[in-house]
């Protein structure tokens, strides 16, 4: 267990550990438990012996074992339902890309639970020089706490997708965290659209130099649904880069989203560059949104350092252009919708994908959100 | 042959302070083929016509009526308006994030036709009116407005302008922010599409430069939220000569 002596100046996580009992039962007012609607999450707060396991189909990259076979990770939990789903879990989804391993077809998996509650560990490895892309689709219809641990190898290239679809009703807790070795580049994209309490921790350590680092999410929260994501950037390494791009849109009777980017830019990490942004796109009255960047600079030695957070409505001065264009409202509002998410969509990893990405944002909205349109621009600029 | 009536037209902006009249009785006639120029002081109200007749929610129309073709532009919605003929080429475009031109003018043209272009026939006519107006064929590629220069922006409602075809349109200080260069090419686009559709125009702007290169047949002087001297295309020249003092000292006594 790591405790900080001096009071906290920086928003890195205060408690690091394995044991459960290092971490008191949140009661709502700690900070990072702030906005969450803690006394709903109580039965992930201690170990619940009817819990089940979180597996999924094996083969090619990927492997279901024991959770005592699992590989050793310098990873530890940082809240209390992450150590009680650590210690909990009974098995461990293993996904590896050998080094210099280059493999074109995205690497899906979808990750199932045995029980109405399950705790989740899944660990997502990729050798030096290797590249590959991974989509992981959680559960829809069970609770899950759980874990995602991700390593980098030294060079190599790894797109992650991690995608919460299908009704709003499961609790969904997941901390994910990427540590990225030297020359590495990692993206990974969150879609959040379903799940009735969603809690993300995605994190991001550096392990060598020149790593770098790209967090995209796209979130529909609508009525009833909470969706949080919470993110830290440890910047400790020199020369590295961190881009976030988080956006959601609300609608609804008491929605509530929550964004928190903490960006953390320690002495050791000159020459970084580090970017945040968050934006949210508020469909009626209904809607609640937070917001909250932090940027916390130890050296100035930088190249740069960012971060933009908005939250707002229909730009109606939008609308209004497009229809005196001939364009119907309904269309309209669609159009700006598409081009809201927009830059997160186009990260998105292949075609069919992007495509059922925006087709259930579509569908959540009630639009016809076409898809293939980026191919006439091209055709127009070709 | 198009005709846009505007009689005895008066517009409203709520202000914290209630609402505040900024037309004043506006009445005109544009008809096909015919260019007016509506000239007048920073403030007289020129661009909130422009807008009203385009239906811009932010004004309300208290009293007289806009009609074309003798259809009520009134009632209708703002996209109805544009479907019905009439187009404004905006003084400042809006920016559009993530919509590309290419999927935006399909999309519009689309709407105002009634029927979605060939997809063949639209690329060539789509690069064609680009090439018209000196514009990079990525232009296409990105999104509507954003980060377009003074002349991008107007080259951009210039090309909309030729796509959409309407019977009547008004352009709202498309010179304003333009270098010469800009400006000619931009002129050229409009003269093109005037020939082309010997559609009606009504040309609202500050300064007479722009009415070297499109020449009016009618000229407005417009003051104080109405039309205080009508005339033709001399009227420009003692504009140029003598400034608004004239009419706004005629007006006010």
């Amino acid at each position: 267990m790591t405790v900080l002596d001096a009071p906290p100046l920086d928003h890195s996580p205060q408690v690091v550990s394995a044991d459960v009992d290092d971490f008191a039962v949140p009661t709502g007012r700690e900070e990072e438990w702030r906005f969450a609607p803690t006394e709903e999450l109580r039965r992930f707060m201690d170990h619940d012996p009817d819990a089940g396991t979180i597996t999924c189909a094996t083969g090619g990259h990927v492997t279901v074992v024991p959770i005592v076979d699992a590989p050793a990770t310098d990873w530890l939990p940082t809240d209390r339902p992450s150590a009680v789903s650590r210690a909990g879990t009974s098995s461990a989804v293993l996904v590896r890309i050998g080094d210099d391993e280059i493999v074109e077809e995205p690497i899906v998996v979808e990750l199932r639970g045995s029980a109405a509650l399950n705790y989740g560990y899944v660990d997502v490895t990729i050798g030096r020089h290797a590249r590959a892309t991974v989509v992981l689709v959680h559960d829809a219809g069970v609770d899950v706490s759980g874990s995602i641990v991700t390593h980098v190898g030294d060079g190599a290239n790894l797109t992650m997708l991690s995608i919460i679809d299908g009704p709003p009703q499961a609790v969904h807790l997941w901390q994910w965290h990427a540590r990225i070795s030297r020359d590495a580049s990692f993206v990974g994209s969150v879609v959040t659209i379903g799940g009735r309490i969603v809690r993300i921790l995605p994190s991001v350590s550096y392990a060598g130099p020149g790593g770098s680092a790209e967090l995209l999410g796209a979130f529909l929260a609508d009525a009833g649904q909470y969706l949080e994501h919470r993110i830290f950037i440890d910047h400790d390494q020199p020369h590295c880069s961190s881009n976030v791009i988080y956006k959601g849109a609300l609608s609804g009777a008491d929605s509530h989203t929550v964004w928190i980017g903490d960006v953390l830019v320690r002495r050791a990490a000159v020459g970084i560059d580090t970017y945040e942004m968050n934006r949210n796109l508020l469909l009626d009255d209904g809607p609640r949104a937070d917001s909250v960047p932090n940027l916390e600079l130890e050296t100035g030695d930088i190249v740069s350092a960012g971060h933009a957070s908005a939250t707002g409505k229909f730009d109606d001065e939008q609308l209004f252009y497009l229809q005196a264009r001939g364009i119907p409202e309904r269309i309209a509002r669609q159009l700006v919708v598409r081009g809201f998410f927009a830059d997160i969509l186009a990260r998105i990893p292949s075609a069919e994908w992007r495509a059922l990405v925006l087709g259930r944002i579509g569908q959540r909205l009630g639009m016809d959100l076409d898809a293939h349109e980026d191919d006439v621009d091209a055709e127009v600029a070709s | 042959m198009s005709t846009l009536v505007i009689d005895d037209l008066h517009a409203s902006v709520s202000t914290d302070a209630g609402p505040r009249e900024i037309l004043r009785g506006v009445t005109l006639t544009v008809e096909s083929g015919s260019t007016h120029a509506v000239m007048g002081p920073n403030g007289s109200g020129k661009s909130t016509l422009a807008y009203v007749i385009a239906g811009h929610p932010k004004y309300v129309v208290t009293r007289g009526s806009i009609t074309l073709d003798g259809e009520d532009v009134l009632a209708m919605a703002v996209d109805e308006r544009a479907r019905a003929g009439l187009f404004l080429a905006m003084q400042y475009p809006v920016e559009v994030p993530g919509v590309s031109v290419s999927n935006f003018l399909r999309t519009s043209a689309t709407a105002v036709r009634g029927e979605a272009p060939k997809l063949r026939l639209w690329i060539k006519e789509l690069k064609e009116a680009m090439s018209a107006l000196q514009m990079d064929p990525t232009f296409a590629e990105r999104n509507v407005n954003e980060g377009f220069s003074g002349g991008e922006k107007k080259r951009h409602e210039i090309l909309q302008l030729s796509l959409l075809k309407p019977k009547i349109a008004i352009l709202d200080e498309t010179d304003s922010g333009l270098d010469v260069d800009a400006l000619r090419v931009v002129s050229e686009g409009f003269n093109a599409f005037r020939e082309e559709t010997g559609a009606g125009t009504l040309l609202i702007t500050h300064y007479t430069r722009i009415l070297r290169y499109i020449s009016p047949d009618f000229v407005h002087v417009f003051f104080d939220g109405r039309i205080v001297e009508s005339g033709g295309p001399e009227l420009a020249a003692v504009l140029e000569a003598e400034g608004y003092e004239r009419f706004i000292t005629a007006a006010a006594s």
